[in-house]
């Protein structure tokens, strides 16, 4: 999908050109370099490294979060408001397979045994809430394709819905989520590293980023280079084109919602076991940062989802340990000032 | 004549409140090029989106290959081997053209052979392979269109004024392709308001005015009769002759 408008381009000569065409080119990764180098420059570096990789972690579950959403708007042109819900629903069955599983095996604390219990948690998530969503793609959003006014309220009710059923399965009250113990504690960086030697990491953050890195490769890779993938970018441009080839386009936005679901509920199932501890409207919270990040990116635009997501997380860590006051601001004054650059977002799927 | 492939019998569709089709009688020869003329709003696109499902039939029947296929949905009707090319050619412009005729490429992998019958027809194609299409000239796009429609064996092409807007080398080219397509026995049922073009590849003719067929017969006829063509200019062919 990039490549588009560089065909013909000469290359640009001299340094300030080429800073320019950088930062027109590549708007993430110019947002990405400035803010962690003005940040760099702003505090002590080994708390930096700290707050970098907690910002990559958030950034990791909040894409996982995102993603699918970003994907049914850019795809299926539909705003759907109960994602959160997803997000919230894949916390509740994650922590539920979590507290069953670390029960039975007490005590063990051995790598194992631990993901013995994390795995299959993570994949109760996904399927809890992939088996919702296409629930929810059939008997709500179905009917309502095409009409965003209907969508949005449609899917707040939906979204309410959702919620309760949550009460009615878990209870009213917030509840507590175990972190195994092979997922606590930190890695320490070796002392005899310059500058930042003996850096604590805490392991559930690393394993967060390797885990968003690998979803982010994954979703890359099937829309680059898999038949499902084009027809996914094709179905972006012109769903009817791709109906005329012989696609059932309505196939394909049923299997796009429920991957979309299946990934709110890993994330929030992720993010249970960061926080340690759940309520049924940690979704809509999530929410938040969720729209701010696929607007940022640019609607529709896994790549930018990407980078929106690390930004958002970057920032909230930065901000909040230069002036905890500020943190809330700083997502959505981040979103601000990048609409008011690049009103299209980071990197616009654009729509013929 | 022999068994049509495809036939309309007093076909109606509607486009919001507007009657558009006012009952269309169609007969598309098998193996034969038909042309479908007309002047702009006479109904001609309607008549190629309604056999495709892409506009909803109020009345009337469609049949393929003596199969009802009215009010299938449009997946289903490609499957049974109609492809489409409509005005504005429907190129996935964020797609290389490798990806859109993978795309087309329905049934899996596309065939070695067919593929490069096809560069051969359409050299360009094979120079811009891996560049998205959309930037391809307009004359590069709708090879790619008919490309894509013919990728795979199909029995019955619709085809929605190809020439449009196209430089005369290009509209010659295209009049090659179907020459080849014509010899290899493919059903086409082409949109057309270039007259000359149309005269050239036609066996068949249809003439639409006001949502109804006014005129069918064969192209030589109609090419050789001065005073049925003279009927007819009224009907707005003359700007193109």
């Amino acid at each position: 999908m990039s490549a588009h408008d560089e065909i013909l381009e000469p290359r640009p000569q001299g340094v300030l050109a080429r800073f320019r065409a950088f930062r027109e080119k590549r708007p993430h990764l110019f947002l990405l370099v400035l803010m962690m180098l003005v940040a760099f420059f702003m505090m002590d570096p080994r708390t930096w490294v700290v707050l970098t990789i907690s910002g990559l972690a958030m950034g990791a579950m909040v894409f996982l979060m995102a993603s699918g959403m970003t994907l049914t708007f850019g795809l299926m042109n539909v705003l759907n408001l109960a994602h959160g819900a997803f997000i919230s629903l894949g916390a509740f069955a994650g922590a539920t397979v979590l507290v069953h599983w670390l029960n039975a095996s007490a005590g063990e604390s051995s790598l194992l045994a631990n993901l013995a219990a994390v795995v299959p948690a993570l994949g109760f998530a996904l399927a809890v809430a992939g088996l919702v969503g296409l629930l929810f793609e059939r008997l709500v959003i179905r009917p309502v394709y095409g009409d965003h006014l209907k969508q949005i309220l449609v899917t707040v009710g939906g979204s309410i819905i959702l919620m309760e059923m949550i009460h009615v399965i878990w209870g009213p009250n917030e509840i507590p989520v175990p972190r195994p113990d092979a997922l606590t504690g930190a890695f320490l960086l070796p002392e005899s590293w310059p500058v930042i030697g003996g850096v604590a990491l805490e392991k559930y953050r690393l394993i967060a980023v390797i885990l968003g890195l690998a979803v982010y490769g994954m979703m890359t890779w099937v829309i680059e280079h898999t038949r499902t993938g084009i027809l996914i970018r094709a179905g972006v441009e012109d769903q009817e084109m791709v109906e005329v080839h012989g696609y059932r386009i309505r196939l394909l936005f049923l299997g796009v919602f429920v991957a979309g679901s299946a990934l709110a509920g890993l994330g929030g199932a992720m993010w249970a076991m960061y926080r340690e501890i759940i309520t049924a409207h940690m979704g809509d919270e999530l929410m938040i940062s969720v729209i701010v990040v696929i607007i940022l990116g640019g609607l529709g635009s896994i790549k930018g989802c990407f980078y929106g997501a690390v930004l958002v997380g970057l920032i909230n860590l930065y901000v909040g340990y230069l002036e905890p006051r500020l943190a809330a601001v700083a997502t959505v004054g981040l979103m601000v000032g990048v609409l008011m650059w690049r009103p299209q977002g980071l990197i616009p799927v654009i729509k013929v | 004549m022999s068994d049509p492939i495809l036939s309309l019998t007093g076909v109606r569709a509607d486009i919001d409140q507007y009657h558009i089709l006012h009952g269309v009688d169609l007969r598309v020869p098998k193996g034969e090029l038909t042309v479908l003329l007309g002047r702009n709003g006479a109904g001609k696109s309607t008549t190629l989106r309604t056999i495709m499902g892409l506009t909803t039939v109020t009345g009337g029947q469609v049949r393929f290959r003596g199969e009802d296929i009215t009010g299938q949905p449009t997946p289903r009707i490609a499957r049974q081997g109609i492809a489409f090319v409509p005005e504005n050619m429907g190129i996935f412009s964020l797609l290389t053209v490798r990806e859109n005729m993978v795309l087309a490429a329905v049934s899996g992998p596309m065939d070695e052979q067919r593929l490069n019958w096809i560069f051969e027809l359409f050299p360009p194609l094979k120079k811009f392979w891996n560049r998205p299409a959309g930037n391809l000239s307009g004359g590069q796009k709708q090879m790619l269109a008919i490309a894509r429609a013919v990728i795979e064996p199909r029995e019955l092409l619709l085809v929605d004024e190809p020439t449009k807007g196209l430089a005369p080398a290009i509209i010659n080219d295209l009049a090659d392709a179907f020459e080849q397509l014509k010899q290899q026995q493919v059903s086409i049922l082409l949109v057309e308001q270039n007259f000359n073009f149309s005269r050239r590849l036609g066996q068949s003719v249809a003439v639409m005015n006001d949502g109804g067929v006014v005129y069918a017969g064969q192209m030589a006829e109609l090419a050789d009769d001065e005073d049925l063509q003279q009927e007819l200019l009224g009907l707005g062919l003359g700007a193109h002759q």
